[in-house]
C-alpha cells in the first residue's frame, strides 16, 4: 500500500491550525520575537528549537495567553486570539516545572480543569480514568505529588494537561528534568501519546536531540527570529545557514572561497589551493566567501589515497573511543581540525590507525553543503 | 566496655594510637552534653519555677514575707516536713470557682483572643500576599519594614496608642477635624482599643508564616490553574489559599496563644471594662498581694493553654515531615 506520508505543509490546500502572523514583542527596549510568522498544522507535532534567550518560550506563552504580541496576529482554529485570556482558550499548556499542585492527589490534579468546565461527577471520573490509563499511572491516582517519583510526576502532567482535550497542547520543555535514560524513553511515549490522541504538540526546547526525534516539523530560533522551519530531515541535512548547521548535532565547518559558482560549488581553501565540491545551500558566486558543512559520519578514514571528489590530508589529533563509534580529529596542514566518526560494526577488530597517522579524509560531493557565511 | 591499653609509642605501626578508644568516649560524652543542655535549661527556667508556682498555688495566704504559708523548714525534721505537707490543700482552686470573676474573666479572655487572632489574619493575611506579590528587589524592605517596630520597647508602642486612641488624641482629632465625627469617639478603655493593641502588636507574627508559606509558592501553579480554566479569583481561593494554611495556622496560634495570656494592652488600652485574666493575675499579685490565689489563677491559665500549644506543636511537626 502506498500509504500518504504526513505533510500538510506541503499540501497548498490544507488549512492551518495556528497561524502566526508578523508577531513581534517587546519587553521595554529588547525584542523578545522579531516578525516571526509560522503556520502550525492539525495533528502535528512542532517544535520550537534555540538556544535559551532566543524567544522560543515567550512565543510559546503568547499561544498559551500568559503573553499578548505587541504586533501581529495569532489565530487558532480561525479565530483571532487578541484579549482571549488564558483560561479562555482551547489550549493546555504543560510546564517545566510540571506545577502540579502540591495539596491535591493525582487524581484531584487531573480533575482539576475538568472541574472547572462544571462537568458532573460521572463523567469528570470517566475522563480522570481514561487519562490515568493513558499515562498508566492507575496505581497512583491517591498519592500526592511529592509521593511519586520525578518520571511519573512529568506523566501527571502530561495527563494533566491532557485531560481538557485541547485542540493544542504546549509543553514547555517537558523532559528537561528527566535523566538521560528515561528521556529518550519518554521521548517516544510522549510520540506515541500524541498520535493516539491526535492532539496538535507544540514543544518548547533547547534539547536538539529531542525536537529531532520527537517532532514533525523543528522551528530554529535565534535571538527572537526563525532561522529555518523544515522537518528533522531537511533541518540535517539541509541546514539554510551556518547557525542551523552548527546548531543541530556535529559539523565540520570549512571556511573558504568560492572559485566555481552555480548549484555545484567549487570552494577554494588552505593554503595549497586545495578545492572542494558540493552542493549550494544558497546563493553563491565566484568570489563569495563561503562555508563547507560536512558531518561527521560523512567522512571516511583511510591510509591509502582515496578515488574521491573530496579528498584531504592530515594528522591524527585524537581518536575518542565512545562504544558504538570511534571519532578521529584530524588536523590539516593549515591548522583546521576535521572531526570523522566511523562507526565500529564489528566487536573484535584491531584499531587501524593511531596518533599522528598521516590519513586520507574523503567524501563524495553530495555529502556536504556549501553554505554563505 | 573496651579501655584503651596503654601502646608504645614510636614503636613503628602501632595498630591504633594512643588515646584511640578514649577519644571515641569523649565524642560521645560531648554530643551527651550538648543534648542534654536544652533539657537543662527546660529543667531550670521552667519546670522549676513552674513547681514553685504550683506550690504557692496551694499555700495559704499570709501576712509576712513571702506572703504565704507554709514554708518548709528542713531543720524542723521528718515531722516539719509532714507538717508542711499537710497545710497544702486546693481551697485557692475551690475559691477561682466560687467568685464568677475568675471563670468570666477566662472567658473574656479567649474570647478577646480569638477575635483578635481572626482580625490580625484580615489584616495580615493581605499585607503578606502584598509583599509575596512585591518586585523581588523590595521585599527585603517590606521585610524591615514589619519586623521594625520590634526595635522600640513593646510597652512604649503600647503607650504611644494611648496617645493616638485617647478622646482627646490624634484620631479623634483628625476625625473630628474633617468633620466625619461630631463629637469625639470613645475608643480609649474599651474593648475595641484592646482589639486595636493586640492586633497592632502581633500583626508580624502573623504576617512573617504566611509570607513564608506564600513566597515558596512556584508561581506557575497560579498559571496551570488559569491555563486549565480557573479565573483569577477562583485559582486564589483554589491553589493560593490551600497552600498558605500552614502559614495561616501557624500565624493563629503564635497570636492567639500570648494575646490569652496579655496583660499589658488591656491594662494599658482596655480600662476598667475590659475583662481579662491576666490583668486580674497582676491585680492578685500587685494591688492584693495574694500570691496563692494568684499562682492558681495562673496554673489554670497554663492548663487552658496547653491545648493550644500541643495542637499547635503537632501541626509543626506535620509540616516539618510533609516538607521531608
Amino acid at each position: 500500500m502506498n500509504e500518504t506520508v504526513f505533510a500538510p505543509w506541503d499540501d497548498p490546500d490544507a488549512v492551518p491550525l495556528i497561524k502566526i502572523e508578523n508577531v513581534i514583542k517587546r519587553f521595554g527596549d529588547f525584542t523578545a520575537i522579531d516578525d516571526v510568522s509560522i503556520d502550525i498544522f492539525p495533528r502535528e507535532f512542532f517544535a520550537l528549537l534555540g538556544p535559551s534567550g532566543c524567544g522560543k518560550t515567550t512565543l510559546m506563552r503568547m499561544l498559551a495567553g500568559f503573553e499578548s504580541p505587541s504586533q501581529g496576529r495569532i489565530s487558532l482554529d480561525g479565530a483571532d486570539m487578541a484579549g482571549v485570556a488564558p483560561n479562555q482558550r482551547p489550549v493546555n499548556m504543560m510546564f517545566q516545572s510540571y506545577a502540579l499542585f502540591p495539596h491535591l492527589s493525582v487524581w484531584d490534579n487531573i480533575a482539576f480543569g475538568l472541574r472547572r468546565d462544571g462537568l458532573d461527577r460521572d463523567r469528570v471520573a470517566a475522563r480522570v480514568d481514561e487519562m490515568l490509563k493513558l499515562v498508566q499511572l492507575e496505581r497512583f491516582a491517591r498519592r500526592k505529588p511529592h509521593q511519586i517519583s520525578g518520571g511519573q510526576r512529568q506523566r501527571v502532567a502530561l495527563a494533566r494537561s491532557l485531560a481538557k482535550a485541547p485542540k493544542l497542547l504546549l509543553l514547555d520543555e517537558p523532559l528537561g528534568a528527566l535523566d538521560k535514560k528515561l528521556r529518550q524513553e519518554t521521548q517516544f511515549e510522549l510520540m506515541d501519546i500524541q498520535e493516539r490522541t491526535g492532539t496538535t504538540f507544540v514543544i518548547v526546547t533547547h534539547d536538539q536531540e529531542e525536537a529531532m526525534t520527537v517532532a514533525s516539523r523543528v522551528a530554529v530560533m535565534d535571538a527572537g527570529q526563525l532561522v529555518q522551519v523544515d522537518t528533522p530531515q531537511r533541518i540535517y541535512e539541509q541546514p539554510n545557514s551556518v547557525y542551523v548547521a552548527d546548531f543541530i548535532g556535529d559539523v565540520n565547518l570549512i571556511e573558504g572561497r568560492v572559485t566555481k559558482g552555480g548549484d555545484d560549488v567549487e570552494l577554494g581553501w588552505g593554503d595549497n589551493d586545495a578545492r572542494l565540491f558540493g552542493p549550494a545551500g544558497g546563493h553563491l558566486a565566484e568570489g563569495d566567501a563561503a562555508t563547507f558543512a560536512i558531518r561527521p559520519e560523512k567522512i571516511a578514514i583511510s591510509r591509502e589515497k582515496p578515488e574521491a571528489k573530496n579528498r584531504v590530508q592530515g594528522k591524527i589529533l585524537d581518536i575518542g573511543y565512545l562504544g558504538n563509534l570511534s571519532t578521529y580529529h584530524v588536523e590539516m596542514p593549515d591548522g583546521t581540525v576535521v572531526k570523522c566518526e566511523v562507526g565500529n560494526r564489528s566487536r573484535v577488530s584491531r584499531r587501524d590507525f593511531t596518533w599522528d597517522d598521516e590519513v586520507w579524509l574523503s567524501w563524495s560531493d553530495t555529502a556536504g553543503l556549501v553554505l554563505p557565511s | 566496655m573496651r579501655r584503651a591499653l596503654p601502646v608504645a609509642t614510636g614503636g613503628g605501626s602501632a595498630p591504633a594510637p594512643p588515646g584511640y578508644f578514649d577519644q571515641e568516649e569523649g565524642g560521645d560524652r560531648v554530643k551527651r552534653v550538648f543534648t542534654a543542655v536544652p533539657y537543662v535549661w527546660l529543667l531550670v527556667l521552667f519546670l522549676v519555677p513552674f513547681g514553685i508556682v504550683l506550690k504557692i498555688s496551694v499555700s495559704d495566704y499570709a501576712i509576712s514575707i513571702p506572703p504565704y504559708a507554709p514554708t518548709l523548714d528542713l531543720a524542723g525534721g521528718w515531722s516539719a516536713i509532714r507538717e508542711y505537707f499537710a497545710a497544702l490543700d486546693f481551697e485557692n482552686y475551690v475559691f477561682l470557682t466560687e467568685d464568677d470573676l475568675y471563670w468570666k474573666a477566662y472567658l473574656s479572655s479567649l474570647k478577646i483572643a480569638f477575635v483578635s487572632t481572626v482580625l490580625t489574619l484580615i489584616v495580615g493575611y493581605p499585607i503578606a500576599y502584598g509583599m509575596a506579590r512585591a518586585p523581588e528587589a523590595w521585599r527585603p524592605a517590606l521585610m524591615m519594614l514589619v519586623i521594625l517596630p520590634f526595635w522600640t520597647s513593646f510597652l512604649i508602642r503600647v503607650y504611644a496608642w494611648i496617645g493616638i486612641l485617647a478622646n482627646e488624641g490624634f484620631l479623634n482629632q483628625v476625625l473630628v477635624g474633617l468633620g466625619v465625627v461630631d463629637s469625639p469617639l470613645a475608643i480609649i478603655n474599651t474593648p475595641v482599643a484592646v482589639y486595636i493593641g493586640i492586633v497592632y502588636t502581633y500583626l508580624p507574627f502573623m504576617i512573617l508564616p504566611i509570607y513564608a508559606s506564600l513566597d515558596r509558592m512556584d508561581p506557575s501553579l497560579l498559571e496551570a490553574a488559569e491555563d486549565l480554566g480557573c479565573s483569577r479569583t477562583t485559582a486564589f481561593w483554589k491553589i493560593t489559599v490551600p497552600l498558605s494554611r500552614p502559614g495561616v495556622i501557624a500565624g493563629c496560634f503564635l497570636v492567639f496563644i500570648p494575646a490569652v495570656g496579655e496583660v499589658v494592652i488591656p491594662y494599658l488600652l482596655g480600662g476598667s471594662d475590659t475583662l481579662m485574666i491576666g490583668k486580674v493575675l497582676w491585680e492578685e499579685f500587685f494591688s492584693n498581694r495574694d500570691w496563692p490565689v494568684a499562682s492558681a489563677v495562673a496554673t489554670i491559665l497554663l492548663l487552658i493553654l496547653i491545648i493550644p500549644i500541643v495542637l499547635f506543636q503537632r501541626h509543626q511537626q506535620a509540616q516539618r515531615e510533609a516538607g521531608q
